[in-house]
C-alpha cells in the first residue's frame, strides 16, 4: 500500500473521561419498551443494581431493582422475582412496597418499588446523638420485622446498611434478597385476628428456592447468628433475626454515641443486647415482639425481663420515674413540719 | 391505674396526712378523728377534680393551677367555718391541690377515645 492510500483523516483518541463516560452508559439497563425512564444509578450489590427511575404513566419517582446480567431464567433471577414476591406479601410502613415485576428488553428481571429518599441507618445516626431516640428507631426496625416473622418471613440479612431512615422518620427494612419462607402454608391462612393472610410457598430446610444451599454462608459478619455464620440454615428461625437485631441494637448504643446512659441503665441495656445475642437459640427472646416489649419497657422506665434487679436498682429506678413527684411530697412534708414548728413557737 | 383513681387515692393519703398533723396542735387533738375523716374528704374532693380535669386538659401548668384553686377553695371554706388557723389550714390544702393536679397530669391513664 502506498502512502497515498493512507486515510488523510488523522485518528482519534477518545479521553478517558469520555471512555468511563461511554462504559457506565454501556452499562446501564435499557428501559426501552417500559414505562419507565431512567435517572440515575443509586446502589449496586451483589445480585444486582438498584435504579432511580421515572415512572412516566404515574408520574412519580421509583426505585428499579435489576439483576445484573440479562436473561429471566437461573438462580439469580429467580431469587429476584422471589424478593419482589417477599416485598408484596409484606404491605408495612417499615417494608418498602413493590409496585411491579418485569422483565426488561434484553431479558433481565426487574421490580419497581417505592423510592426511599433517606439516609442508611448507619449513616442517619451521625445525627442522632440521644439513646432514647435511637431505641425508638430500633423499637421500629423490630415491628417491621416481627410483621415479616408473622407472615412467615426471615430476613436473614438484617444489618444497619439494611435499614433506611427517611426524611420525616420513616424507618424501612430494605433488601430481603437473602429472605426465607418459613411457613409451609401456600394460599391463603387465617391469623391471630382471623383475617386472611396470603402466603408463599416455605423454603425447604435445603433452602433451594430462595437460592440457598445447606453450608453456604451468606449474610453480614457481625450480624450473623452463630447457625447461620456455620451454614446450618436448618436450625434458622426467628431467633437469628432476633440475633441481627440485637447486633443493630449494640451498634445503635456504640457507635458514635456522645453520651451514654448512666451505668446502672446501661446495665439494662447490655443484658438486652446480651439476650438478643446469644450463642445458643434457646437463650434468645422467643420472638421479635419480646426484644421490641423490653426495649419500650426500657424507654418507659420499667424493669426490662433480661435484667434481674437488685432492690437498690428498683429503687434508684422508682426515684428516676417519680423524681420530680418525691421531690413535691418532700417538700410538703418539710412545709408542714416547719408550720407545726412556726404555730407552736 | 387512671387519672381519677390516682387523683382520689393521692388526694385522700395526703389529705389524711393533713389531717393528722391536727395531733401537733392540743387545742384540737379531741377533735382529731373528725379533722383527719374531713382532710381525708377534702383530698379526696381535691384529687377527683383533678383527677376528671386532667381526663379533659393536658397540660401540666393548668393542671397545677386548677388543683392549687381547687385546694384552696375547699381549704377556705373549712378554715372560714372554723373562723380559725387559716394558713395552718389553706396553706397546706391548697399544696396537696397542686400536688394532685400535678400528678394527675403527670401521671395515671388516660381511656383511650370510644370509636
Amino acid at each position: 500500500m502506498s502512502a497515498e492510500s493512507v486515510p488523510k483523516h488523522p485518528m482519534r483518541h477518545l479521553s478517558d473521561k469520555a471512555i468511563t463516560r461511554l462504559r457506565s452508559g454501556a452499562e446501564l439497563a435499557d428501559l426501552n419498551g417500559t414505562r419507565y425512564r431512567l435517572i440515575g444509578q443509586v446502589a449496586r450489590g451483589g445480585m444486582g443494581v438498584v435504579y432511580a427511575a421515572e415512572d412516566q404513566l404515574l408520574q412519580r419517582r421509583v426505585a428499579l431493582k435489576v439483576l445484573d446480567v440479562s436473561g429471566s431464567e437461573g438462580e439469580l433471577a429467580n431469587r429476584l422475582m422471589r424478593e419482589a414476591r417477599v416485598l408484596a406479601l409484606l404491605e408495612h410502613p417499615g417494608i418498602v412496597p413493590v409496585h411491579e415485576v418485569g422483565t426488561l428488553a434484553d431479558g433481565s428481571v426487574f421490580y419497581t418499588m417505592k423510592f426511599v429518599e433517606g439516609k442508611r441507618l448507619d449513616q442517619h445516626i451521625e445525627s442522632v446523638d440521644s439513646t432514647p431516640d435511637r431505641l425508638r428507631i430500633f423499637v421500629r426496625i423490630c415491628d417491621a420485622v416481627a410483621f415479616a416473622h408473622d407472615r412467615g418471613v426471615l430476613h436473614r440479612d438484617l444489618k444497619p446498611a439494611n435499614v433506611m431512615v427517611g426524611p420525616f422518620g420513616e424507618v424501612l427494612v430494605m433488601d430481603w434478597g437473602l429472605a426465607k419462607i418459613l411457613a409451609d402454608v401456600s394460599g391463603a391462612e387465617p391469623n391471630r385476628d382471623g383475617d386472611s393472610i396470603p402466603r408463599l410457598p416455605a423454603d425447604g430446610n435445603d433452602g433451594n428456592s430462595s437460592g440457598t444451599l445447606h453450608g453456604r454462608v451468606m449474610g453480614t459478619p457481625g450480624y450473623m447468628s452463630p447457625e447461620q455464620a456455620s451454614g446450618k440454615i436448618e436450625l434458622m428461625d426467628a431467633r437469628s433475626d432476633i440475633f441481627s437485631l440485637g447486633a443493630i441494637l449494640r451498634y445503635l448504643l456504640t457507635e458514635r454515641l456522645p453520651a451514654g446512659p448512666s451505668s446502672q441503665r446501661a446495665r439494662a441495656l447490655d443484658a438486652i443486647c446480651a439476650k438478643a445475642c446469644a450463642l445458643e437459640r434457646e437463650d434468645r427472646y422467643a420472638a421479635v415482639q419480646d426484644l421490641a416489649a423490653d426495649v419500650s419497657r426500657y424507654l418507659d422506665g420499667l424493669a426490662v425481663s433480661a435484667h434481674r434487679e437488685s432492690i437498690f436498682d428498683k429503687l434508684a429506678r422508682f426515684y428516676r420515674q417519680y423524681r420530680f413527684f418525691i421531690w413535691l411530697i418532700a417538700a410538703y412534708l418539710l412545709m408542714r413540719v416547719l408550720l407545726i414548728v412556726v404555730v407552736k413557737h | 391505674m387512671n387519672k381519677i383513681l390516682l387523683g382520689l387515692l393521692i388526694g385522700a393519703t395526703l389529705g389524711a396526712v393533713d389531717g393528722c398533723t391536727a395531733w401537733f396542735y392540743p387545742e384540737v387533738r379531741a377533735q382529731l378523728a373528725g379533722i383527719i375523716v374531713g382532710s381525708t374528704i377534702k383530698g379526696l374532693i381535691a384529687g377527683v377534680a383533678a383527677g376528671i380535669f386532667a381526663r379533659k386538659v393536658n397540660s401540666i401548668l393548668l393542671g397545677i393551677i386548677f388543683g392549687l384553686a381547687v385546694g384552696f377553695v375547699l381549704a377556705f371554706l373549712v378554715a372560714y367555718m372554723q373562723h380559725d388557723h387559716y394558713i395552718a389550714i389553706i396553706l397546706p390544702g391548697s399544696i396537696v391541690g397542686l400536688i394532685v393536679g400535678y400528678a394527675t397530669q403527670k401521671y395515671g391513664a388516660t381511656p383511650a377515645t370510644a370509636r
